[in-house]
Order: C-alpha cells, then structure tokens, then sequence
C-alpha cells in the first residue's frame, strides 16, 4: 500500500515507441534472416533496439540520482524486476519439463515399452531408448539411409579417470565461485568499501566471461571432434538448446553486471541506494540455479 | 507532473497517461475485433451451403487461423487490458500504473506484431493455415514459409503481454491508496491480479513452444520428430500448458467486470465477495493441472484420461460458486435492465450455458465423439463470445459515461444487445447439435445433412456481425454528441472508488492517495 504524499509521474517519452519499432524490425528481420535472406534488416532492428535501451536506462538513472524516485517507485522497481525473473524461470521450465517429458515417457513409448509395442514394430524396430541417445529411432529403423542419426559422444559425466579434463565441472566451479563473489561485492557496498565492491565485482564479471569462453570452446569440440551438434537427434536438440539459452542469458547477466561494474567506477550507488546492482546480482544468481539444474539434468543424470 | 494531455497527434504515441493507453488499447482491441470478425464472415459466408462457393480451401484454412489468432491475442486480452489501463488506477485510488513508459511501450508492441501477422496474408505461400493452436508437424514440417513471420510476430504479443502483466501486479501491490487491504480491493482489480499471474507464468511456456518449432524448422532439431527422438504430442503437451490458463487468462476478467455490473444494478452489495476471490484463485490454481484435456483422442495413458478428467470437472466447484454468488447478488435486489445490466445477466446466462458444455467435454469417454466437432466450437464461442466479448462490451457500456463525461442512448444500447443477443444464439446454439451429429470443425465444406443448420448458423453469424458495427455507432456517437452527465455517480448503485472522481475523470487519477476505510 501506498504512503501519504505526491506521486511521481514521468513526463511523456518518445522512447517506448522507438523501442516497439525497433522490436517490430528485430522481428521482421529475424524472420526474414532464418529464411536464408540478409541478417541486415535484423541488425538494424537491434541497434535501434540498443540505443533506445541505453538511452532509457541512463534517462531511470538520472531521475533516480536526482532523487526524483520516491520509496515507493523503487518498490515498483524490486516488483518489476523480480516478476520479471520469474517469467524467465517460467521459460527454462519448458526446456527442463521437455526434457523429462522426452526421457521418462516418450523414448520408452518409442522403444515399444506399456502398449506401444506395435508402433515400435510398425515404424521404429530395433530401437532402444538409452540416455544419452546415441542411436535415433529412424537410425535404428532405417540404418544408413537415416536423415535423423544420433551423436558420436556425448557430454556426460565421462567417468572418474578424466573428470578433470571435464569442461562442464569446470564450468560449474567457475559459476557457482562467481554467485559468491558477487554477494562479497554486495556486501562490500553496503559497507560503503568501494574498493572491496569495484574488485569483487570486477573478478564476477571476469569469471561471467571465463565461463562463456569455456562454453565456447566446448561447443567447437563437440562440433569437431564428438560428432554432436544441433541436429543429433533429441540429445543433440536439447543439448545445445538448453545450453545455449542459458549462455545467452549468462552473456546478458554479464553485460548486465559489468554496466553496474562501470557504473561502480563512476561513482554510483551507496550504502542504502544500489538496485541497479543489485537487480543485476539477482539475475546473476538466477543463470547459476538454472546451470546447477542443468548440470545434474543434462551432464550427470544419463 | 503536467496538468493535462499534450497537444496533438503526439500525444497518443509518446503518453505515459493511463487512461490514455488504456483508450489505445480499447481501439486497437476493436479494430483488431473488426478484422478477426471479417475473417469470421469469411468463414461463415463459405459455409452457407455445402460445396464450395467462395473461397479456396487452402484460403479457408488460412481464416480459421487468422480468426482465431486475431481474436484471442488481438482482440480478447488488449479489450482487457484496456480496460485494466482505465480502471486499476482509479479503482486503487492511484495517480497511474506504477511503471507507466514500459505500459506505452507493451502496447505499442501489439500494432508491430498484428502488422506482421496480418501482413503474412499477403506474402506467398500465405498467411499461416494450421489453426490457432498451431499443432506440430502441421505448422512445422507442413507449414509455409511464413510461419517464421508469425514466429516473431508471437514472441511479441508475449514480450507485450509480460509487461503490461509485470505493471499491473507492481501497480496493484504496490499503489493501493492507504487502507485498502488485498481483501477490501475491488473484483475487477483481484481477478486482473490473479490474470497478471498467470500471464507471465504462461506466456514464456508459448514463447518457448514457439521457439522449439523455429527451431525444428530451421535449424534440424528434432523437438517434435519422433525419426529423431522427438515427439509431436510434446507440441500439445507444451502448447497447452500455455493454453489452458490463456482460456482463463480471457475469462478472469471478465468475472471481475461482472461482478461489478450486477451489484451496481441490484443495488445491492455483491454476495459473498471473500469466496469469489477464493475461487479466482482457485481456477487459477487448477488451470495448470488439467491442460491434457484438451488431448484426450491422442493417445494418453489411461491413467492421465482419468485424471485429467477429474481435475478438469473440479473447476465447475469454483465457477459454480461464482455463478452463484451472482444469482445470489440479483436476489431480491432493486433490479433494472439498463444495457450493462443486460449484458450481465445475458454473460451469467450463457456462460453457464458454455460452462457445462465444457464438462460434457471433460468426460474423456464422451469426447471421443465431440472432439474437434462444431461442438467444441459452440462450446468455446459461448465462453469466449457470451463470457469475454459480452462482458467487456458492457463495461464499455458501464464505464463510458465516467471515462467521457457523456451518456449513452439507452434505446440504441438495448437495440444492440438484443440484435447481438439473438444473432449470438442463432449462431452458435445450432453449432451444439451439427457438432453432436458429426460435423467436424476446421472444414471448409460439409456432408449435406449439415446444411440446414449451417445456414442458419451463418444467418445469425452475419445478425451478430451487425450488432457490432452499431455498437461502434453507439460508442462514436455518445462520444461525439452524447448527452453530458458531470454527477460523479452515473449508476445510483454502484460502488467503489471510481465512483468517488468527478465525471469525466481526471486526466491524472488521485494525485494524493483517498484514504479507504
């Protein structure tokens, strides 16, 4: 509930529409692009996109710096942010419930098992469900002339002899270490210790692109060297899909944390006034549950 | 904060005014209503008789489509916003929403995607043709090019939708005027909340269904190709877990505005308003456990048959509470028929009509023969039309006289309902029994024994499309040359803070917080 007192209301602003136009353009040149035309139309979509975005954040920090943000407006904020989070835990739901959906009740189905048995005999014979899929039901049906085949390795748990070569264990220490440095930032900050709060912050946004450029490089073994790549079958499929939103958002929560690092240097935030940051260490906290979800679903549990 | 709406044309594109974006939402809404209801005539007109008269089949499926989609995200949920723009704000007792630059930008999202979406018509290959629910491989490895165009044009309604949703709960939990506890709040603010709720926890379930197709389209994953390990159903199953809360996403608040308007004009408290709120929550609670209903001839266990049939009758429970705690409210109250009060009573009606219709569906041995009939469309044309479409027409009848400060005709308003009314039930009442004898849906032709009916159906479609251009006339001409009213109580009955501000409204709302006792 609201307090006694004046509310603020901004002033008209062209930047919502130059934001919807710009997302209207993402659009069209998105679906233009994934037909095999020019990427430019997309380009240009997200450069207007981008501009009207820096344009609008620097306009909400300014207002705020200006003290033109009552308590309850900063509430407005915490509410924003968080329900927005919450929508993006909703979409790696999809992802994960796909994932259980495939491996508990549709790879079964496929290999003949409860009464599925005559479709298995009519179109997939010979199949067996295993996790990872190594062998698609067309590859077990139809042998070379399959267009759907499997992956020659996949990215599970390898076995305790080579753990340590193990990018993805890696990635998780990296990960979960860098959720921790930024809480060590935060509370630097309240403590009004910049130093503590540029350095901490600093390392986490290090270790943000230490983890990307793992990721990385593990997408260009799997590509080169494994055989597994986006089209190996639902192993392939979910692979790279649910790895790959996730990199996109730790790419995002990167870029978000190192704006708040530079925003740091220039002398933002104090001990009681720090949203900016510290919605940016929500959505950070946020990519790590989902890579420990990830990690136990799509590395470890096979 | 300035004192009024700026000068010219600007104003409509760069407002941050509440009232202002919730007056976009309700035109483009009926714009959009306009052309999904072409659409509609289109189909209705082809099926007047048997055989093929007007359009191609290929064509035809593309108006199903477009209908549905149209409807559902371009007319339905923006007519509801629209109005939660108009009255949140005033009903809390707020100057505004709480974030109120992100509010114009979720609407001007929506002219962006219907552009996209309507301009796929034009392009080759056509506008998409596999039906609202865009079913995996139908709209996949079948689909025409397009799809791509409505791929985007579908993450931005959802981006539009989480938006304005991620405004309204910060607008309502954080701006109520002082002394207004959750349980003091009006029904149409409680049903939005809930609605916001469920919006954003389901438009990224779409985002992500959708995303998979573009995927398997173009980029050789195999999300919903069982050759790869895949499955289709899993395209049901996802689709629906966004599909089944959508239907109450719609319907929510259309619960609030009734129970608004039939208090109002019963004058009479609304009867048991802590239960309505628990059973709001309730269907939404259930929304997302019964989604597989909609799946029942596609090859389930016959466990998830039985349960998904019992979860699904268990939300009669609350809507039934709701229906009567509105039968309740009208007895014995101080009754007159103006023409919300009409349209009230005709949504509590015919609802409950598509209400039960709806547990003849959930019985899964029984939706062997109803599935995918015009028995189903009947079902969700009464809900839909009659619960959605009818209650947000009688809020704009209720509301306009406190948003312009002009009184409708009644004579014209009650004409209207009544053309509306019987065109309405002339369409889709005979859809129940073509449905139960067999006539599946989505075709563009039929066996000769469906003709009479069809016909009729389409007689009634083309009364009901009437009906709406003399709405639009009603509404131009209240606003244009209606008779002012300036008592802040247009309607001696009705309650709430709205009802507190001068008539017309205020462009700002409150700008200090009214203490609520």
């Amino acid at each position: 509930m609201s307090t006694e007192g004046e509310y603020y209301v901004p002033e008209s602003s062209k930047l919502p529409l130059f934001a919807a136009i710009g997302l209207g353009i993402i659009a069209v040149g998105a679906g233009s692009w994934v037909q095999g035309q020019s990427s430019l139309t997309f380009w240009v979509g997200s450069f207007v996109i981008a501009a009207t975005l820096y344009k609008w954040f620097s306009i909400v920090i300014n207002e705020n710096m200006a003290g033109m943000n009552s308590d309850q407006l900063k509430r407005s904020y915490v509410w924003g942010m968080s329900w927005f989070i919450f929508s993006e835990v909703m979409f790696f739901a999809v992802f994960f419930g796909s994932l259980w959906y495939i491996r508990a009740l549709v790879l079964p189905w496929l290999g003949g098992e409860t009464t599925a048995t005559t479709s298995n005999d009519l179109l997939w014979s010979g199949f067996e469900p295993t996790w990872p899929l190594m062998v698609t039901p067309d590859q077990a049906a139809n042998g070379e002339s399959a267009q759907f085949t499997g992956p020659e390795q996949n990215m599970s748990f390898p076995g305790w002899d080579r753990i340590l070569q193990w990018l993805p264990l890696w990635n998780t220490v990296i990960l979960l270490s860098s959720s921790v440095t930024v809480h060590i930032a935060h509370t630097g900050l309240k403590n009004n210790d910049r130093k503590k709060f540029n350095l901490w912050l600093g390392i986490t946004v290090l270790l943000g692109m230490i983890f990307l450029v793992l990721q990385a490089e593990e997408y260009i073994e799997a590509y080169v060297h494994m055989g597994l790549t986006l089209e190996s079958g639902i192993y392939g499929t979910i692979f790279f899909m649910m790895t790959g939103f996730h990199g996109a958002h730790v790419t995002f929560g990167t870029i978000m944390l190192l704006v708040q690092f530079l925003r740091g240097l220039k002398g933002h935030f104090n001990d009681k006034d720090q949203f900016g940051f510290e919605a940016a260490s929500w959505y950070w906290h946020f990519v790590d549950v989902v890579w420990v979800g990830l990690f136990l679903f799509v590395y470890i549990l096979a | 904060m300035a004192h009024g709406p700026a000068k010219g044309i600007g104003r409509w594109f760069f407002t941050t005014n509440h009232k202002d974006i919730g007056t976009l939402y309700l035109w483009f809404s009926f714009a959009m209503f306009l052309m999904g209801g072409f659409f509609a005539m289109v189909i209705r007109a082809e099926l007047f008789q048997p055989g093929m008269q007007i359009i191609k089949p290929e064509f035809f499926n593309q108006m199903t489509t477009m209908h549905g989609l149209v409807m559902v995200f371009g007319a339905i949920m923006p007519a509801f916003v629209g109005l939660a723009n108009w009255m949140i704000p005033m009903q809390i007792g707020a100057p505004d929403m709480a974030l109120p630059r992100m509010n114009n930008l979720s609407f001007w999202i929506l002219p962006m995607a219907f552009t996209i979406l309507t301009a796929t018509l034009f392009m080759e290959g056509g506008a998409p043709n596999f039906g609202w629910t865009f079913y995996a491989p139908l709209s996949t490895t079948y689909a025409p090019p397009t799809v791509n165009y409505f791929i985007f044009g579908v993450h931005l309604m959802g981006a539009s939708s989480i938006m304005g949703s991620i405004n309204i709960i910060a607008t309502v939990l954080n701006m109520r005027a002082p002394g207004m506890t959750l349980m003091k709040m009006p029904m149409f603010v409680w049903t939005w909340l809930i609605t916001a709720f469920l919006l954003i926890a389901v438009m990224p379930v779409l985002a992500g269904a959708v995303t998979m197709m573009l995927m398997d389209i173009n980029f050789g994953t195999s999300f919903f190709n069982a050759a790869g390990g895949g499955d289709p159903v899993l395209f049901q199953h996802v689709f629906w877990f966004f599909g089944h809360p959508e239907v109450y996403i719609i319907i929510l608040p259309a619960f609030g505005v009734i129970s608004h308007i039939i208090p109002a004009f019963s004058r009479k408290p609304l009867f048991g308003y802590s239960s309505m709120v628990y059973a709001t929550a309730s269907i939404a609670f259930l929304s997302f456990i019964v989604w597989a209903h909609h799946m029942f001839l596609v090859g389930m266990p016959i466990g998830g048959e039985l349960y998904f049939m019992y979860a699904t009758m268990l939300i009669a429970v609350p809507t039934a509470a709701k229906v009567f705690n509105w039968i309740s409210t009208m007895f014995r109250g101080s009754l007159t028929f103006e023409t919300p009060m009409l349209y009230a009573v005709a949504f509590v009606i015919l609802f409950t009509i598509g209400g039960f219709t709806g547990i003849m569906l959930a019985v899964a041995p029984a939706d062997i023969q109803y599935h995918d009939t015009y028995f189903v469309v009947a079902h969700f044309h009464y809900v839909m039309v009659a619960g959605a479409i009818f209650s947000s027409t009688a809020a704009v009848y209720y509301w306009l006289p406190k948003w312009t400060g002009k009184m409708y005709n009644e004579t014209m308003g009650k004409v209207q309902f009544w053309i509306g009314f019987i065109g309405f039930n002339v369409t889709f009442f005979p859809q129940h029994f073509i449905g139960l004898a067999g006539m599946p849906r989505r075709y563009s032709d039929y066996a000769l024994q469906f003709s009479d009916w069809n016909m009729i159906s389409s007689t009634g479609a083309f009364i009901y499309g009437t009906a709406q251009l003399l709405f639009l006339y009603n509404v131009i001409t209240t606003i244009r040359s209606g008779k002012p009213v300036s008592e802040p109580k247009t309607w001696d009955g009705a309650e709430g803070l709205e009802w507190t501000l001068p008539t017309p409204a205020p462009y700002h709302t409150f700008t200090t917080p009214p203490a609520v006792k």
